[in-house]
């Protein structure tokens, strides 16, 4: 099973990604952003970061390159496809997932460990959850208010297409709490926070059984790799 | 500009702090873009109508912001 | 305008002509040791080169003669882990399975006053350079902040900017913030410190220098293009040339890039792995003067350098002006000829710009030509480091004597005498702003990139994983003391080593390297060249005796505002080495019905202390004692107790005292206690004041858990480490402090953590 994982300039998280990949059981591809060959891989991670400086918009331009002419492709085609972050920013300028995300309300960026609903559990990458489950994912940005205009949020909340939605507190405005989204097909998935930040013991959020040990993020990876190999 | 219905944090984050240094007859405040696109010779009505293109399709994401004006400026 | 340059050969034909050395700040006789040298007068280029590698940022001259001592107060013992000592961007330290790590701190203060946010990011972005020059993959920042008064208007401009500039440019370089300090007092107000620490880790192998040492090899200066950023001094020389516009237009800030930075490490650590670089050097203060000369002079070769050559954001510049530019974001490596094309196939990969500027030579001269104009012909090592070196005049404050014999107890200053108001102190105390928490500022640093992070903030030291194989990695705390060092600056520097050394020993690490960031007013007031006299020497002599070595460090100087200088604050920055980060030791308790041990004696020293700070806005009298071979024993000991797996939790005491600790190990988890302090003031003779905000050093609370509790006294008192159980962890969600108060965790974690966010949120 490989998994590819893209690195456009200014991604940080994709080495983290790669790591998630390995530690749920499959082989991580590094993809260059200026590259459209994606190797056979059998699934996409777009990491987080700042690609191209944010520059723009967060994710516009990144969202033009070579390799996303590629990924749009096979993610219509079926192709799962995972947005973290600056990830899902590319997948909403791609327009692979609608709306749009702009600066946090309180214009600060903010680092903080986040609860989450799973609000869907029929997607290549959250099939490992149960619904409504209340999971625990590092959250850090500045750019992550997710807005909609009215007739696509109705669509959204109608078809059940709020992947996630954040719980406890709303960290950065995001209109109804959303956290993440899917497509209709269940194919592509992004969300703000990061799950690859909590899938190793020892490096993940705090829980109350030990300082560090959640590791939530690990069934998004464990999802993908179960749904590709029962296909 | 952002779009008029849409929240636009960081014109709220200055109208805030005009109101605050006493500047009540601001009642709003968005900020948007000014993007200049550089010709090695002057623009032709071609040129202004792919500007146009580029400017809907890259230079604006049409979910959250209009396009107020493309011109040709010297 | 004028396009005369001022060649070599116009200053051989021009002996005498004015050159503006003083408006340059060059002194008489340095102007005339140039002279000396060249055997002419030099060229505006040349003179515009000396007097910024010369002036005190760049050449340490009044601070060289005391930074020796760390070089030379050392033992072969204490050194034989070290790769790379001072001298060099940073210091390397063996930390064994063939890995290495660099670190450094750094100040970027008077630009953080002049544009906060700029400031403090360039600041975040010169010392990452600094790591990334040694070879190595940068993996970690860290920040110590000082600011004015919480109550000054300004204070919040300067606050909202720095941290903002660090959040920005640290979040977008992809590197977790792992800890840090922020302090308030007045005597920042008009001098901000902004100390900026980064981390990297290389194998043994991949270490670089930076040093030009084989002729023939290529100068390349890749990375942003140049621009006009901080050379607003150099411009005076300008002024001879430029019509009346061109000076005025000069700024005095660097503005920072992280997007190019971190496209640069990524570039260079490829360039690295390629083997395509003999040697390398990051642009900082002085820019390209600084990088040829140093290149040159490390190498003990030269080089020509056609400064035409150079990618220019701005064609405006003057050579000089090109010269002297501190554009961020570049690099300039000594590349082999048959190593070029591979060099420019990775550059041109991640869109880096670069251009050739020369090469190296076997003389030991720098010839740079302007076209075919010779503006600098200098020898580099006059340049870069045989620059002048100052004696300053030293004088014994004369207020000091008085200072000391202010104490707390001489003044008679007041305690508690009711429970009900030890109860309120202790409050306000842990709420006051340099006590209160910081997760404010925090929260705006990504520590979770990388996903190597083991232990960040709050916590006693930033923990990060090294190899993902053995799970080998480092620890690194910092700290400072300003008030103590007011007080005694040879003592407080050693207080500061010593609270940095005992932190990173309760998070299971064995300190290994010592960095520090010294930070002090005028070098030309002979009272404060007392003070860093003594906090060298201090610190010098700490290091010896701890048997862990100065491997690098920054001094800033001239942090006063007219007469009134900032209290002598050295930063001092311990890295520790621990085996395995599974075995890290949290600062707070999770489990209930463990004991809770304080290790170490509480005397009644309050002097400089928190307590006399908050509750009587008092600063005199003597520092705490220190004693670094106690200091020594508790860390080989919290060592050997965390190896053994005997310790839940450990916290060091220090600001704020007992009172301070216990509030923060309950708050970190949530977890409640229960204290008796009865047996520390009998065996100890201090009264309930002393016991609960005495700042006594080598103190350290942790957590056992019941089936250890047996081996760990044990194994304190084979060690003879005073070891006094104090109270047990509960689940009642309070903190009991028998005889004073009990309180809700809830309260005192509103106390503790709303202060920051509404003074600047």
């Amino acid at each position: 099973m490989k998994i590819g994982v893209v690195t456009f300039p200014g991604t940080l998280d994709d080495r983290d990604a790669q790591r998630a990949v390995r530690l749920a059981g499959a082989e991580a591809v590094s993809l260059w952003h200026a590259d459209t060959n994606l190797h056979n891989v059998d699934a996409v991670v777009l990491p987080g970061g700042f690609s191209f400086g944010d520059y723009l918009r967060c994710g516009a331009i990144a969202a033009q390159a070579p390799v996303m002419e590629s990924i749009i492709d096979a993610a219509n085609g079926g192709l799962p496809v995972l947005g973290i972050c600056n990830g899902f920013q590319v997948l909403v300028e791609s327009h692979l997932l609608p709306g749009g995300l702009i600066r946090n309300e309180h214009q600060h960026f903010i680092c903080r460990d986040q609860k989450l609903i799973v609000e869907n559990v029929d997607t290549a990458w959250t099939n490992g959850f149960k619904l409504d489950q209340e999971i625990t994912i590092p959250l850090k940005n500045g750019e992550g208010g997710y807005i909609a205009d009215t007739e696509t949020l109705n669509r959204l909340e109608g078809e059940g297409l709020i992947a996630f939605r954040y719980s406890e507190v709303n960290p950065n405005g995001s209109v109804n709490n959303i956290a993440g989204l899917r497509n209709k097909r269940g194919n592509v998935v992004g969300l703000m926070p990061h799950p690859e930040h909590a899938v190793e013991p020892g490096f993940g959020p705090d829980t109350s059984v030990a300082m560090r040990s959640g590791i939530d993020g690990l069934t998004f990876f464990t999802s993908v790799i179960n749904q590709l190999v029962n296909a | 500009m952002p779009k008029a219905d849409l929240l636009d944090p960081a014109g709220k984050a200055v109208a805030n702090a005009l109101q605050r240094k006493g500047h009540s007859e601001v009642t709003n405040v968005r900020i948007g873009k000014r993007i200049e696109l550089h010709y090695a010779t002057t623009p032709t009505e071609a040129d202004l109508q792919t500007a146009k293109q580029i400017a809907a399709d890259f230079l604006s994401n049409g979910v959250i912001e209009d396009v107020v004006n493309v011109s040709v400026e010297n | 305008m004028s396009t005369t340059v001022d060649t070599t050969k116009d200053a051989k034909k021009s002996p005498d002509k004015a050159q503006p050395w003083k408006e340059l700040g060059l002194k008489l006789e340095e102007y005339e040791q140039i002279k000396k040298i060249l055997d002419r007068r030099p060229t505006s280029a040349e003179l515009a080169m000396y007097s910024v590698m010369w002036s005190e940022h760049c050449s340490y001259k009044s601070s060289k003669m005391y930074l020796r001592q760390f070089g030379e107060k050392v033992t072969p013992e204490m050194t034989k882990n070290l790769m790379v000592g001072m001298g060099e961007n940073a210091g390397v330290v063996d930390i064994g399975e063939g890995w290495a790590v660099t670190f450094k701190v750094e100040s970027h203060n008077h630009p953080s006053y002049i544009e906060p946010f700029q400031g403090a990011a360039t600041g975040v972005g010169g010392i990452v350079r600094d790591i990334l020059t040694m070879g190595a993959r940068p993996i970690a920042v860290m920040d110590q902040l000082r600011f004015g008064a919480v109550s000054n208007p300004d204070t919040a401009r300067v606050v909202h900017g720095v941290v903002s500039g660090i959040s920005f440019y640290g979040n977008c370089l992809g590197l977790p913030n792992i800890g840090g300090e922020t302090v308030f007092d007045k005597v920042y107000q008009g001098n901000p410190l902004v100390n900026a620490l980064s981390v990297g880790a290389l194998r043994h192998e991949d270490l670089k220098l930076a040093k030009a040492t084989n002729p023939g090899d290529l100068v390349i200066l890749f990375g942003a293009r140049t621009g006009a950023d901080g050379i607003g001094g150099v411009s005076v020389l300008a002024s001879e040339t430029f019509d009346a516009d061109g000076p005025s237009r000069r700024p005095a800030v660097q503005v920072g890039d992280p997007f190019a930075e971190k496209v640069l490490i990524e570039c260079c650590l490829e360039l690295y792995a390629a083997q395509v670089v003999a040697g390398i050097q990051d642009l900082g203060g002085a820019g390209l003067s600084c990088a040829t000369s140093e290149l040159a002079s490390n190498g003990q070769a030269g080089m020509r350098v056609q400064l035409k050559n150079v990618l220019l954001r701005d064609e405006s510049l003057t050579p000089e002006e090109i010269l002297m530019s501190e554009s961020q974001e570049r690099m300039m490596a000594i590349v082999p000829k048959e190593s070029l094309k591979a060099f420019v196939a990775i550059v041109e990969k991640h869109e880096v710009e670069y251009s050739v500027l020369g090469e190296v030579i076997k003389e030991p001269r720098l010839y740079i030509n302007w076209g075919d104009e010779e503006i600098v012909n200098v020898p580099p090592r006059s340049v870069a480091h045989d620059g002048p070196v100052y004696e300053r005049p030293v004088l014994y404050p004369t207020w000091l004597d008085q200072l000391n014999r202010d104490s707390v107890i001489n003044n008679n200053l007041r305690r508690a005498t009711e429970a009900s108001e030890l109860a309120e102190q202790l409050v306000q105390i842990v709420s006051s702003p340099n006590q209160a928490s910081k997760s404010w500022i925090t929260d705006q640093y990504d520590h979770y990139v990388g996903g190597n992070t083991a232990l960040a903030m709050p916590d006693d030291s930033g923990m990060v994983r090294v190899s993902e194989e053995t799970g080998l990695g480092v620890a690194i705390a910092t700290d400072a003391n300003g008030r103590y060092c007011q007080l005694d600056p040879y003592q407080g520097a050693k207080l500061a080593l010593a609270e940095a050394y005992r932190n990173v020993a309760s998070s299971g690490a064995v300190p290994a390297a010592v960095t520090n960031c010294l930070n002090f007013g005028s070098p030309e007031n002979p009272e404060v060249m007392w003070q860093f006299k003594q906090a060298t020497a201090g610190l010098a002599d700490g290091c010896l005796e701890l048997g862990i070595p100065v491997t690098g460090g920054n001094v800033s100087f001239y942090n006063q505002t007219g007469d009134v200088a900032i209290h002598p604050t050295p930063v001092v920055g311990v890295l520790g080495v621990i085996d395995d980060v599974a075995r890290r030791v949290p600062s707070g308790w999770q489990d209930q019905g463990n004991n809770i041990y304080l290790l170490g004696t509480t005397r009644d020293e309050l002097d400089g202390s928190v307590w006399a700070e908050v509750l009587h806005s008092h600063l005199g009298g003597k520092p705490p004692v220190v004693n670094l071979s106690e200091e020594k024993a508790l860390a080989e000991l919290l060592h050997g107790a965390s190896l053994q797996g005997l310790v839940a939790s450990a916290h060091d005491l220090s600001e704020g005292g007992l009172a301070q600790a216990v509030v923060e190990s309950s708050l970190r988890f949530g977890m409640g206690a229960r204290f008796w302090l009865n047996e520390i003031l009998e065996r100890d003779n201090v009264d309930l004041t002393a016991a609960l905000f005495s700042e006594s050093t080598g103190r350290v609370i942790v957590s056992v858990g019941r089936e250890d509790d047996v081996k760990f006294v044990g194994l304190c008192e084979a060690r003879g480490i005073p070891v006094l159980r104090i109270g047990v962890t509960d689940a009642s969600n309070k903190l009991e402090i028998q005889d004073v108060a009990t309180w809700n965790l809830s309260d005192l974690k509103q106390a503790h953590s709303s202060t920051i966010p509404e003074l600047f949120g």
